[in-house]
């Protein structure tokens, strides 16, 4: 769906014009992909919320604090801090801007806009805090309007800008899909079954980042995989081989961390066999993987039906890794309970992204990775050996992803169940493809999924119009829009996929 | 430091890409390996390079025999290589690309981009470099990019230089601005060993020429010898190196192309408006270098690119939209510029290669049948008319030389009665017998009054051929000028520079006296 638009074609071939002389040659194939999918859920938009909306309002419901004064203070050190950061942050913003609009090239860094609304956003909740708001009660037609006339000039502008022949700025897509998430939210909470019907919001989000613990896992062990240009199918196995191990060792050595242990050895196991078949032997990947994801959802299942039903005490009875709260950070409303009120495998989520991230685009070993995921070649001539690294970083993918799984069976559930990953795994493929192979891109992403993921069950609890059956498919939809590409084109690592022999 | 080759070896299962080679490289000085593709140049580099182990002989540093397994130790020994096709990393900027391998860094592993930023204006300065640190190496001109190559291999403290067919992918300007470099770096006590097929250059820049032919040192040369004598010690026999022709003799313009456009899939213009005509019985060469849309104007032609705006007519039929099938039937012939990846299927026999057009067509093709016998008669006949040597028709046809696929392509597109010819690199690769079998062909079909369009990245088959020439450059046609244009202005049209202002520029330099 594009169309070929030539434009000026005015400029002399002069000689020796840098490479990047702008628009002369350089032109645009429009797409209209944004216009037309931008429309179509416009008009889904209006009717839904519109015209389906009814009289009743939605109610969303704000943790309350398990300690008055810890959170009390917390709010105001939170106020105060979120005020000073997001003015510092605008500040920066407009300047740079500003700036860069005079000198023609300087750019605002990609971060700025997006650390910047984050800031302004836990100033609001902090506000909210402060003011001990605990219910958020809104008309839900009239919201229901005034989102969908908004959906509608946002589309509106972007086929503008489509016909135009103008870049799309960013904010569009952005602003867009907030509203339509607002707009959604408050019509589906007001067709609930009670009078006036509310969901708790704080329970919603904590909700998700929970379920997005094993995705981001499984996400960030893809783009270990990815970047150094070995496609890792397998998350799926390596989360369910991470869960079953976590369940029987803790079990038997009747100690969760002793579990969690295991189930990164379980997941670097799995990824032992996709690194020797893969890049030894160069079986195609994708095959490999597949095939591991069907050996292990087999083994598992097998083992489960004879040895774990058998002895359920001795053999699937991990227990459980209790939730910690950080403190002070805990006590700070609404954003504590979300962020700050994890077990271990939640933090070592946090810390992993973090790491990853720092670690692939800022140290000497993220730049020889992302080397031999782009260009396995050139890193051989600069005295990289490729296969080894490429080794190193699937065992240490399968390890994270192992961790992952060990959420199902140490935090989430206390025993193992067949197939109880339940295809996240595959789910993580599409996070990391939506987050395009960025480990925070990744995270947004799992987050995201996990979101849609909670989402359904909530609704489904408060009753909806909508049946569960489709709400159940939200997360699956979701992916298939991001993976579609409706964010726009993502570049994955050349090499990736392809192995690597040498000469 | 002077690097020794003593008695180098190097076998691919029975294949002997080297045979004891020996070779001195001294300190300051630039030793030309002048041998024809296929020759073991490359071979050899990469054996030095730590890149292949060598299946016998030995490598001395400085008198010290040495053993490299990889590139890293070679680097370390202070011998770097600038690939013929780049090793660099085009979505990395150039600090990076410079850094890999040879990181500074920080406390814990952290990058130091800064210090390698440091180091890379310090040697731009020093060479007069103009190479930003921050650039994307995918923005940056082919040129360029070959800078940071060299720059990757002096921040490495190289002492060795192994410049591998340099000048491929460089117009004649840009090749000029590199043999200055080799200068300097050979000023500053740098060896360089500079491979190369191009007599010219070779003859220019080298202190000594070894000459390899068939994985074997056959001798050493003086630069001062004549274009001739280093040719035919380079094939092993007298070579003439023109080709005789008669004077064309165009007729009706059949073949116009109007206003083409191609868009790649990033957006950019790689053909931007191309317009042109060639007339029956006439050759039309276009020159340009490698990757400046040539590839994308004959697949445009060939009706195999997206995005394509504009108008091709043959015999007044707009080919445009065609299927490729359509296209090859309206009477098109084309030799591809790859004939590995696009012209033969290289487990086929030589026979089903010679009818991978016709296959459904009579008389090859009765119904859903096909008639071996017939394809059989059909491929010893063109067997023996375009002098291929093969055992046998049934040989695979990725067995076969370079030359001899060559030929295959050339005998399969020419046994139709054609209307158009068009040829992509006819020559890449091939050896000069062969190369002079292929522009012998072409010549023919263009006496039998084909309108024949020859796409050619070397500048003596482009003079050697064309009636006419036009040149592109990032994809525009810089202009259209007559056989006998110099080779100067050709080389400053290929850089961009318009037809008037090139001639006005070279007849400068002339008469300036500076011109090599």
């Amino acid at each position: 769906m594009s169309t070929t638009t030539t434009t000026s074609g005015s400029g002399t071939p002069a000689g020796n014009a840098p490479a990047r002389s702008g628009k002369p040659g350089v032109s645009e194939l429009v797409s209209w992909k944004a216009g037309i999918g931008l429309s179509l859920l416009a008009i889904l938009g209006t009717v839904l919320f519109g015209f389906m909306s009814n009289s009743k309002s939605a109610g969303f419901g704000i943790a309350e604090a398990a300690n008055e004064a810890a959170s009390n203070v917390a709010a105001w050190v939170t106020l105060v801090l979120a005020l000073l950061l997001s003015a510092w942050l605008g500040y920066l913003w407009f300047v740079r801007r500003r700036s860069g609009l005079a000198s023609g090239s300087g750019q605002v860094p990609g971060w700025l806009p997006a650390a910047t609304v984050a800031a302004v956003v836990v100033l609001g909740l902090a506000a909210l805090g402060v003011a001990k708001v605990v219910r958020i009660t809104v008309p839900s037609a009239a919201i229901g309007w005034i989102c969908a006339v908004v959906l509608l000039g946002l589309a509106g502008y972007t086929v503008y800008l489509t016909q135009a022949k103008r870049t799309i700025p960013r904010w569009v897509g952005g602003t867009f899909a907030a509203l339509f998430l607002i707009g959604f939210m408050v019509w589906i909470v007001a067709h609930g079954n009670d009078a006036e019907p509310s969901i708790s919001l704080a329970g919603l989000i904590a909700g998700s980042v929970t379920l997005a613990v094993p995705l981001v896992f499984g996400s960030l062990s893809g783009v270990l995989c990815e970047r150094v240009g070995v496609v890792n199918i397998a998350i799926e196995g390596q989360l369910l081989l991470g869960a079953f191990s976590a369940a029987v060792v803790a079990t038997v050595t009747h100690n969760v961390y002793a579990g969690l242990v295991a189930a990164a050895v379980a997941g670097a196991l799995v990824s032992l066999v996709l690194a020797v078949v893969s890049i030894k032997y160069l079986v195609n990947q994708i095959i490999v993987g597949v095939v591991l994801n069907v050996l292990i959802s087999g083994l598992t299942s097998f083992l489960f039906s004879t040895l774990l039903t058998a002895d359920p005490e001795g053999l699937n009875k991990p227990g459980r890794l209790p939730p910690v709260d950080i403190p002070f950070l805990s006590d700070i409303p609404i954003i504590g309970p979300i962020l700050f009120h994890q077990s271990l495998v939640g933090y070592l989520m946090y810390i992993a992204v973090i790491v990853v991230y720092l670690g692939l685009f800022h140290t000497k070993w993220g730049l020889r990775v992302r080397a031999v995921g782009e260009h396995p070649q050139a890193a051989d001539t600069v005295g990289i050996n490729v296969n080894r690294t490429r080794f190193w970083n699937v065992l240490m993918g399968g390890a994270i992803a192992g961790i992952g799984g060990s959420f199902f069976t140490l935090v989430s559930v206390d025993a193992f169940s067949k197939d109880m990953s339940g295809g996240r795994g595959y789910i993580a493929l599409a996070a990391l493809i939506f987050g395009r192979w960025n480990p925070i891109g990744a995270f947004l992403a799992a987050l995201l999924f996990g979101f849609a993921d909670n989402l359904q069950s909530v609704i489904t609890i408060i009753g909806s119009p909508v049946p569960s059956q489709f709400m159940a498919m939200l997360p699956y939809a979701l992916t298939v829009f991001a993976v579609a590409g409706l964010v726009g084109r993502s570049r994955p690592p050349a090499a990736s996929g392809i192995p690597y022999v040498k000469g | 430091m002077k690097l020794e080759l003593k008695g180098i070896t190097k076998r691919f299962g029975s294949l002997v890409a080297n045979d004891h080679i020996d070779l001195v490289v001294e300190p300051g000085q630039v030793h030309c390996l002048l041998g024809e593709n296929g020759a073991g140049k490359s071979t050899l580099m990469n054996v030095l390079y730590g890149l292949y182990d060598p299946s016998d002989g030995e490598i001395l540093v400085d008198g010290k025999p040495v053993v490299f397994k990889g590139p890293g130790d070679a680097m370390a020994a202070g011998i770097g290589m600038v690939h013929q096709h780049f090793m660099l990393i085009p979505v990395f900027t150039v600090a990076e690309n410079v850094a890999l391998g040879n990181e500074a860094t920080k406390a814990a592993g952290f990058l130091n981009l800064d210090e390698t930023r440091r180091k890379i204006s310090e040697i731009s300065k020093q060479y007069g470099f103009h190479v930003d640190p921050d650039a994307l190496v995918e923005d940056l001109p082919v040129g360029v990019q070959q800078r940071v190559e060299i720059i990757k291999a002096l921040v490495r403290d190289a002492e060795v230089l192994i410049l591998d067919e340099p000048t491929a992918v460089l117009t004649p300007q840009e090749t000029d601005e590199l043999l200055d470099i080799i200068r300097q770096l050979k000023a500053a006590g740098k060896s360089i060993v500079f491979i190369s097929h191009k007599l010219r250059e070779v003859k220019e820049i080298s202190d000594i020429i070894t000459v390899i032919r068939r994985g074997k040192v056959v001798g050493s040369a003086d630069p001062s010898a004549s274009p001739t004598e280093l040719a035919s010690a380079m094939v092993g026999r007298a070579v003439s190196l023109t080709l005789e022709k008669k004077p064309a003799q165009p007729g009706e313009a059949t073949f116009k192309v109007r206003d083409l456009t191609v868009v790649d899939h990033n957006g950019q213009h790689v053909v931007d408006g191309l317009s042109f005509d060639i007339a029956k019985g006439e050759v039309l060469a276009i020159a340009g270098v490698q990757g400046n849309g040539q590839t994308e104007l004959t697949e445009a032609i060939l009706g195999v690119q997206p995005h394509v705006t504009g108008s091709i007519t043959l015999d007044g039929v707009e080919l445009l939209g065609k299927s490729v099938k359509q296209v090859l039937s309206a009477g098109v012939g084309f030799v591809p510029e790859d004939r590995k990846i696009d012209g033969l299927v290289g487990t086929f026999s030589i026979s089903e290669n010679m009818i991978l057009d016709l296959y459904d067509k009579p008389p090859f093709a009765q119904g859903i049948g096909m008639k071996p016998a017939l394809i059989a008669t059909h491929a010893e006949k063109k067997v023996a008319e375009f002098d291929v040597r093969t055992p046998s028709i049934d040989v695979a046809v990725g067995t076969l030389s370079g030359g001899n696929q060559q030929k295959v392509v050339l005998a399969r597109e020419l046994s139709r009665p054609l209307r158009l010819f068009i040829a992509s690199q006819p020559t890449r690769g091939l050896d000069v017998g062969s190369i002079e079998f292929v522009h012998k062909r072409v010549i023919a079909e263009r006496d039998n009054g084909t309108p024949v369009m020859i796409v050619s990245t070397e500048l003596d088959e482009v003079l050697e051929l064309a009636d006419r020439i036009a040149v592109l450059y990032r994809g525009r046609l810089v202009g259209i000028v007559p056989a006998g244009t110099s080779r100067d202005v050709l080389g400053l049209m290929m850089a961009g520079v318009p037809e008037h202002e090139a001639e006005l520029t070279a007849h400068k330099t002339l008469e300036g006296g500076t011109n090599v």
